[in-house]
């Protein structure tokens, strides 16, 4: 056998790749729900002469969060006031959101939910005598926009047959863009502020994982879509399992990192999401909650959270732990109070709550109840599906564990990190939330950065959009970059960095890898560089261990912290000595990079909130407890590209709808 | 639980314009090795189990094995794609059988309406293209 000191992928990276440039008035980078949003509307206002792009790192058919599939839409208005949305928005994030980007949200989901249909995805729909009926089957009581009920299981939910959600919607999106303004495959990985106009986004850099292209794309504004951040702690799986995350395994906190890093401002970012999902497997526990009405027992049997010690509990965190709904993060304190006290495991009574739903039910409603319940696995989280067969567990025979996950960045589910971003230009709006742009005009969901915007998991102080938010959200962007562009038509962007400085940044892995790989006699072992997978573990472990990962029962402290943020001032000098051997490698390589930035953004904010507002998500252990009086307000951040400096600062909270 | 490609079965793709595994996954984990002709998944332990390329493939030669550190051998779960439904077979470890077919889409495939022709008329206003064609008048906050 050779020696095991030649690259592996089959792929190989060159030294110098081709280099692809293009200029375009509009970019959009991202393919998931959000940018097939902006692909499907950006057309219908394009001006005569004005040109669009858009770069996927994956295939539009099965990128981003929804590639699987998703057994319902989270956000659908319906007959609800977009008031009351704000309001559930605002309790489950514990006070502090932006008003303003929440019910503006609410003024667009539903048109975008009514296309999905009409492009074929199926709706459940609510009968007359009030059965549910399965989206063929409910075709015949009409579309929802035509009036028709959905089957809600709560609120803000409706249930459909999801599994090929993103087909549909990606199909419309490239049909509606073109395929010629589509690059899948390419992994824009830095983006470019203009030489000569100040705080103006001039454009973005990337790579093909396909051939080795380096492609540098000039315009005049630009929208990024590239979800949230996963694999930032060490999952709970750490061998194969690893991949096997709640979140897409391949959101890097691309969307942060690229944007932060030239000067957009961030807010929330010490915000996270640690979801309660059934163990390992990590499926959905919303429909036994809320279609199934199961309860969570502890491993005495005990129904926790209704037990006066929790309501007790939940009263500290008033107004929003005496809500009707208990906030998320309150309901993972609760779980985790009682496996801190000796009273885990948490247990999923499925076994119960199928036997009460079945007393009504005849033998053919039964066997379509126990057909729902697998389906909301393989509609959205197969591999839970294939856990309970491999464990035998029939849930109507076999009750299953719960368990917290490791902690993700994101601010479409039920977090809200992300990008500071403008509202809209409508006179509701405090002046404060709008952020005007060098002609002094307001464009919605514009960032810090003139021209730069974002959608979807991008958007800070907005959580709660899911799927279909994320699509209205960034059809939102699309006619205001469309609008910017026309406004800014005469603008040429320049780039500062010549083609060869940006292939010497972008390929430098590749270069590393090719001066040092044959020192020594096998590959991952170089003294003179790192690869993208030790430096994964590297991230993983220090997080683990001092960033309030699942370790320390998501606790950390003004110490801890200390110690990360030194770690992670390493791991980006080290990042310097990254090395890649093929293109999927290079990506690996980009990602981590994009981590390490993502989560030291996380980490700053996390210790310059000195207070615990998400008990349940994480605690700072020096500071427990809410503390209105000081810390009612936004943390935002910003980092400054010219000085490489940090400024962390409080943003003043703005109530607009009442209690 | 990573996705794995049966030799046999595999034929690279050989009469297609490309390899649909490849072409399809999320994570970028499916490849062709040129000289077998044959697809194999690069990194086992980033697989999400999206199952994108189960469905996807035109021999069927993708299945799904659990992941090693907790899912006990035995079981499978495989997808039956149809233009309408998908078929799932799921076997249990103890040999037990369910099948469940689901909706997957009401109108056929390629046909979704992208409204080519709507152009949208004011673009000072906040109304989305269909919005406008629509009427519709936004609501302001209740304060």
């Amino acid at each position: 056998m050779a020696l095991p000191n030649k690259p592996v992928g089959e792929l190989k990276a060159v030294r110098d790749p081709e280099v692809v440039e293009k200029e375009v008035d509009i970019l959009i980078v991202g393919g998931g729900m959000a940018a097939c949003g902006t692909a499907f509307e950006i057309k219908k206002w394009l001006k005569d002469g004005q040109s669009v792009l858009l770069c996927d790192k994956a295939a539009m058919e099965r990128s981003g969060a929804v590639a699987q599939g998703l057994s319902a839409i989270n956000t659908y208005i319906g007959d609800n006031a977009p008031e009351d949305y704000v309001r559930m928005v605002r309790n489950d994030l514990m006070g502090l959101v932006r008003e303003d980007l929440i019910f503006d949200l609410g003024c667009y989901v539903d048109d975008s939910v009514h296309l999905f249909e009409e492009w074929g995805l199926p709706v459940w729909k609510l009968t007359d005598d009030g059965k549910n009926l399965d989206g063929k089957k409910g075709q015949k009581m009409g579309t929802l926009k035509s009036g028709a009920q959905p089957v809600r299981t709560g609120k803000w939910q409706i249930m459909i047959n999801g599994e090929s959600y993103k087909r549909i919607v990606a199909e419309a999106a490239k049909m509606a863009i073109g395929d010629d303004n589509i690059i899948e495959r390419c992994f824009i990985v830095e983006l470019l502020r203009d030489a000569k106009v100040d705080n103006q986004i001039a454009g973005a850099v990337g790579f093909s994982v396909r051939e080795n292209i380096v492609y540098i794309i000039k315009c005049k504004t630009m929208m990024v879509a590239c979800g949230g951040a996963v694999n930032i702690y060490q999952p709970r799986s750490v061998g194969e399992g690893k991949g096997r995350a709640w979140y897409p395994v391949w959101n890097a906190g691309s969307t942060y990192t690229m944007c932060m890093k030239v000067g957009a401002e961030l807010t929330m970012m010490e915000n996270r999401f640690t979801p309660a999902r059934f163990k390992d497997g990590y499926g959905p526990v919303g429909a036994w909650f809320l279609l199934f009405k199961a309860k969570a027992l502890n491993g005495l049997g005990e129904n926790f959270a209704a037990s006066d010690a929790a309501k007790a509990e939940l009263e500290r965190f008033a107004p929003y732990g005496t809500a009707a709904i208990t906030p998320t993060c309150l309901r993972n304190h609760l779980m985790l109070f009682e496996m801190k006290e000796g009273r885990g495991p948490i247990m999923m009574d499925t076994v119960t709550a199928l036997s009460d739903m079945g007393k009504t039910m005849d033998k053919k409603e039964l066997k379509h109840l126990e057909s729902e319940a697998w389906e909301d696995f393989l509609d959205m989280t197969c591999g839970q599906a294939n856990l309970w067969c491999a464990q035998d567990c029939e849930p109507e025979k076999k009750n299953s564990e719960v368990m917290p996950t490791e902690p993700y960045l994101l601010g479409s589910h039920s977090g809200c990190c992300g990008l500071w971003t403008s509202g809209p230009d409508l006179d509701w709006v405090p002046d404060s939330f709008k952020i005007k742009a060098a002609n002094g005009k307001v464009y919605n969901r514009m960032t810090t950065v003139n021209g730069l915007f974002t959608a979807g998991d991008g958007v800070g102080g907005s959580g709660h959009k899911f799927s279909s938010g994320s699509h209205a959200e960034g059809r939102i962007t699309a006619k205001q970059m469309v609008r910017y562009a026309a406004d800014f038509a005469d603008f040429t962007p320049t780039l500062s960095q010549s083609k060869e400085e940006l292939v010497d940044m972008i390929y430098k892995p590749v270069r590393t890898f090719l001066d040092h790989c044959e020192y020594t006699t096998a590959i991952d072992i170089n003294p003179n560089y790192m690869k993208p997978n030790g430096m994964m573990y590297r991230l993983m472990k220090a997080t683990h261990e001092y960033g309030a990962g699942t370790a320390t029962y998501y606790q950390t402290t003004t110490k801890s912290l200390e110690i990360v943020m030194n770690l992670l001032a390493t791991m980006r000098e080290d990042c310097e000595k990254m090395a890649a051997g093929d293109l999927h490698e290079l990506m690996r390589c980009w990602e981590i990079e994009h981590r390490i930035w993502t989560v030291e953004a996380h980490l700053r904010h996390i210790q310059y909130r000195k207070e615990t507002r998400y008990p349940g998500f994480y605690y700072q252990a020096d500071y427990p407890g809410q503390d209105d009086e000081n810390w009612f307000c936004f943390v935002n951040s910003k980092f400054d590209p010219e000085k490489k400096e940090w400024d962390v600062f409080k943003k003043d909270y703005i109530k607009i709808i009442p209690d | 639980m990573p996705s794995f490609v049966i030799s046999e079965k595999c034929d690279g793709c050989k009469g297609g314009d490309k390899t649909a595994c490849m072409y399809i996954c999320p994570n970028d984990l499916m490849v062709l090795e040129p000289n077998a002709m044959k697809a194999y998944n690069q990194e086992p332990d980033q697989c999400w189990e999206c199952f994108s390329c189960v469905k996807i493939c035109p021999t069927q030669a993708i299945e799904v094995r659990g992941y090693a550190d907790f899912v006990p051998l035995g079981s499978s779960i495989m997808p039956m794609m149809g233009t309408e439904d998908v078929m799932w077979t799921c076997k249990f470890r103890n040999g037990l059988i369910k099948r469940f077919k689901f909706p997957i889409r009401t109108t056929p495939e390629g046909q979704a309406n992208a409204y080519a022709d709507l152009k949208g008329k004011d673009l000072e206003s906040p109304l989305l293209s269909t919005q406008e064609a629509d009427g519709v008048t936004l609501p302001t906050p209740a304060v």
